[in-house]
């Protein structure tokens, strides 16, 4: 199987190329980047007018599997990260069972295997069943293939028992992905802390839950000498903790997710629970911080934290509804909307922080178009607009903050392992 | 001009010309309960529906006067004993009321927004009777209404909120509309029972109620309803008395014809005195009976926009 792909401009972070470049794929990997490439191949595609880049990698997805298939599948999400250029999703632990374990990770492992459609990378638990009483085996998940560890949706409260977690993680040569909040400030919050919540009449949610957490994760992580990541950055404050950890050399990264740079708390006004996710959205102050951290580097990576509800758990009274939003088939395209288009980013900066820096996060050898690697590529027409509808949204859950929309750019072609995965 | 909302679910959403058309709508309406035949045809062949997921006497009956005054039928659901209590959801509810060929359901529920949701999901009327710590809008404007009776406008007026501002949906209300028709506005609370940026409504805030009082010519005193937040930090109710109760000593040296508001029913001994709530300055009982007609108001331009839009 070989795929050729012609007169498209090539972006390519790792290698620092932005030109009008061919590109064959032989097998599942890319065997040749040249001008005018004039191999034989059992697929030819006309990039004209095109942007070739290495396949989506997002580091914070809910695939739900096991536990909660009404919401999303395996299948399903590697079905919406096609559609949406995403070719290496990394898969959250906290399904049912947690993963935490052996047996659940090679349960997952094993569904993996039989249904998804682009590379899963799989995330264990920081501590058993994410209760942060005490920690899972970290040791055996990493050995078992886990990529990180993550009690995401919930922090380890107990700052002992965080600080063995690094210093077990370490130990594995794992990496740590903190997400950051103080539940006993964030308490029953479901929207930012401001104007809007008081006019809403909600309960608010605190900058501090936030950026306190990450100041704490950060010093824990250095007294161990652990790499630590940095979940769905959504406030100023934390930004600036994290850059200011950095300059002191501390091996600290961090990402954020489209909604937190394409939307404010001022979505919030109509009380549209598609707007409702954990952190919320903040303020115009903290986008605009947000943004600067993309365009000086301190924010490494965009990342959906594509989180699937059923419409029961959505169409409901807003307190009363999951927090979270779908984002695997919309975040290349808000970022190319938000990003691109404003200028904030060029094509090679935009992919460093869809693909390129992830992957080195994660230390896997994807997310670059180097010749001899492994062919996960994407091929967008940059310029071309599209209406987010519900309906053609392929996830199973269609809680998306985007819907009604109209982004820029459109996925044409995802190519994973070298297999066409997705053509429009 | 014409009202074109079918829905009545806050007094943020309304400009103050449709705020003044209700008042206006209200004083024809007025005279209707002072009738011996108390009811005239407007809403004949109507249905409301009474949806209340909270308890309340004072709201739901007033409302059920007001649509029958209207000659509208009404029904009450309580959901303690509906299929609510099964696990219906909300929007399932409001669309089987509206299968029922109802037109106008008229909503208590405590969660914010809920009325707000009802409303985008169906096409019959929705008034929202209270939502959460939302708004209350037929209360403020019944408020509003009885201080124009009283006070014979409402432009340049100094009115004072006092009380649990954090968790009201009345204050809320109150302050939406009496900022949209040019009264100036103070809230007045213990620092803790401040929502957050409040000011960015155009009210000032106070924590001192002497010093309000002083300027004020009417004063809307909450009821205080401890049991609301069980995380929020409150008052004791003996220190919150002290503080902020409306008592005549604290009248005395107020404006002496200063209006006193209560939404009703009141804590005595907690956010006011006896004396007070009975006194001469209080218009409490007045409130009530203005509630009717301008609930009156409300069902009446509803169902008129919806029928013009029809």
């Amino acid at each position: 199987m070989s795929i050729l792909i012609k007169n498209g401009r090539l972006i390519d972070p790792a290698n620092k190329i932005d030109a009008l470049l061919d590109i064959l794929v032989e097998d599942n990997k890319i065997s040749q980047v040249a001008k005018d490439i004039k191999a034989r191949a059992d697929n030819i595609i006309d990039a004209t007018n095109k942007i070739i880049a290495p396949g989506v990698v997002d580091m914070h997805v809910h695939l739900r599997q096991p536990g909660r298939e009404d919401k999303e599948t395996v299948a399903t999400a590697t079905a919406a990260a096609a559609r949406g250029g995403v070719t290496t999703v990394l898969a959250m632990p906290n399904t049912n069972p947690a993963i935490d374990c052996t047996e659940s990770i090679e349960l997952l492992k094993g569904i993996i295997n039989k249904s998804a459609k682009v590379n899963v990378l799989v995330c264990g638990t920081i501590t058993k069943a994410r209760l942060g009483k005490e920690l899972s085996e970290i040791a055996a998940l990493k050995k078992n293939g886990a990529r990180a560890l993550s009690d995401d949706g919930c922090s380890v409260d107990n700052d002992d028992l965080m600080l063995e977690a690094f210093q077990k993680a370490k130990q594995s040569g794992i990496l740590t992905i903190c997400h950051c909040e103080d539940k006993k400030l964030s308490g029953k919050g479901v929207i930012n802390l401001g104007f809007n919540s008081t006019r809403l009449g909600l309960r608010g949610i605190l900058n501090e839950s936030e950026y306190k957490r990450v100041a704490r994760d950060i010093e824990l992580a250095e007294k161990a000498g652990a790499a630590i990541h940095i979940a769905h950055v959504s406030c100023r404050e934390s930004v600036e903790i994290i850059a200011k950890a950095k300059k002191k050399g501390i091996k600290v990264t961090c990402e954020t997710a489209p909604h937190y740079f394409a939307l404010t708390e001022d979505a919030l006004l109509g009380y549209d629970t598609n707007m409702k996710m954990n952190p919320p959205l903040r303020s115009q102050e903290d986008l605009t911080v947000i943004k600067q951290g993309l365009k000086d580097g301190t924010i490494d990576a965009i990342a959906s934290d594509h989180a699937p509800h059923t419409e029961n758990e959505k169409d409901i009274e807003f307190e009363r509804a999951e927090f979270g939003v779908v984002g695997l088939e919309t975040e290349l395209a808000v970022s190319i909307t938000e990003l691109i288009d404003s200028e904030l980013l060029d094509w090679t900066k935009l992919f460093e922080k869809l693909a390129f820096n992830p992957s080195t996060i994660l230390g896997i050898d994807r997310g670059s178009l180097s010749v001899g690697g492994v062919a996960d590529i994407v091929i967008i027409s940059g310029e071309k607009e599209w209406l987010v509808k519900k309906n053609e949204l392929v996830s199973k859950s269609k809680n998306s903050a985007f819907l009604g929309r109209t982004l820029k750019g459109v996925v044409d072609y995802t190519i994973c392992n070298g297999k066409l995965v997705y053509k429009k | 001009m014409l009202w074109t909302k079918k829905d009545l679910l806050g007094l943020e959403y309304l400009t103050s010309e449709e705020i003044g058309l209700i008042l206006e709508t209200a004083e024809s309406f007025k005279e209707v309960s002072t009738r011996e035949i108390k009811k005239v045809p407007a809403l004949r062949g109507k249905t409301a529906v009474n949806l209340f997921y909270e308890p309340s006497t004072r709201t739901r009956v007033s409302f059920e006067v007001a649509a029958k005054r209207l000659s509208a039928d009404v029904i009450n659901i309580a959901t303690e004993t509906s299929s609510v209590r099964k696990g219906e959801t909300l929007i399932d509810t409001g669309k089987n009321i509206q299968a029922l060929k109802a037109d106008i359901i008229i909503m208590r529920h405590n969660c914010s927004g809920a009325a707000n949701m009802l409303a985008r999901a169906l096409d019959i009327s929705v008034i929202n009777a209270g939502d959460g710590w939302h708004e209350h809008p037929t209360q403020a404007l019944l408020d509003i209404f009885t201080l124009k009776e009283k006070l014979g406008k409402i432009r340049d007026l100094n009115v004072a909120i006092v009380g649990d501002i954090a968790h009201s949906r009345v204050a809320r209300s109150n302050i939406w509309g009496l900022v949209k028709l040019g009264a100036n506005v103070t809230v007045c609370a213990p620092e803790m029972l401040l929502p957050v940026e409040i000011e960015k409504t155009g009210v000032k805030t106070s924590s001192n109620i002497d010093e309000v009082l002083k300027n004020s010519d009417a004063v809307n005193v909450l009821r205080m309803q401890f049991e609301r937040d069980e995380d929020a930090a409150f008052p004791e109710q003996l220190d919150y008395y002290k503080r902020f109760g409306i008592t005549e000593e604290r009248l005395a040296k107020a404006k002496k014809d200063i209006v006193v508001m209560h939404p009703g029913p009141i804590n005595r001994g907690i956010e006011m005195s006896s004396e007070v709530a009975d006194g001469k300055n209080s218009v409490i009982l007045e409130q009530v009976t203005n509630g009717i007609a301008v609930r009156m108001a409300v069902l009446f331009l509803v169902s008129q926009a919806r029928e013009s839009r029809e």
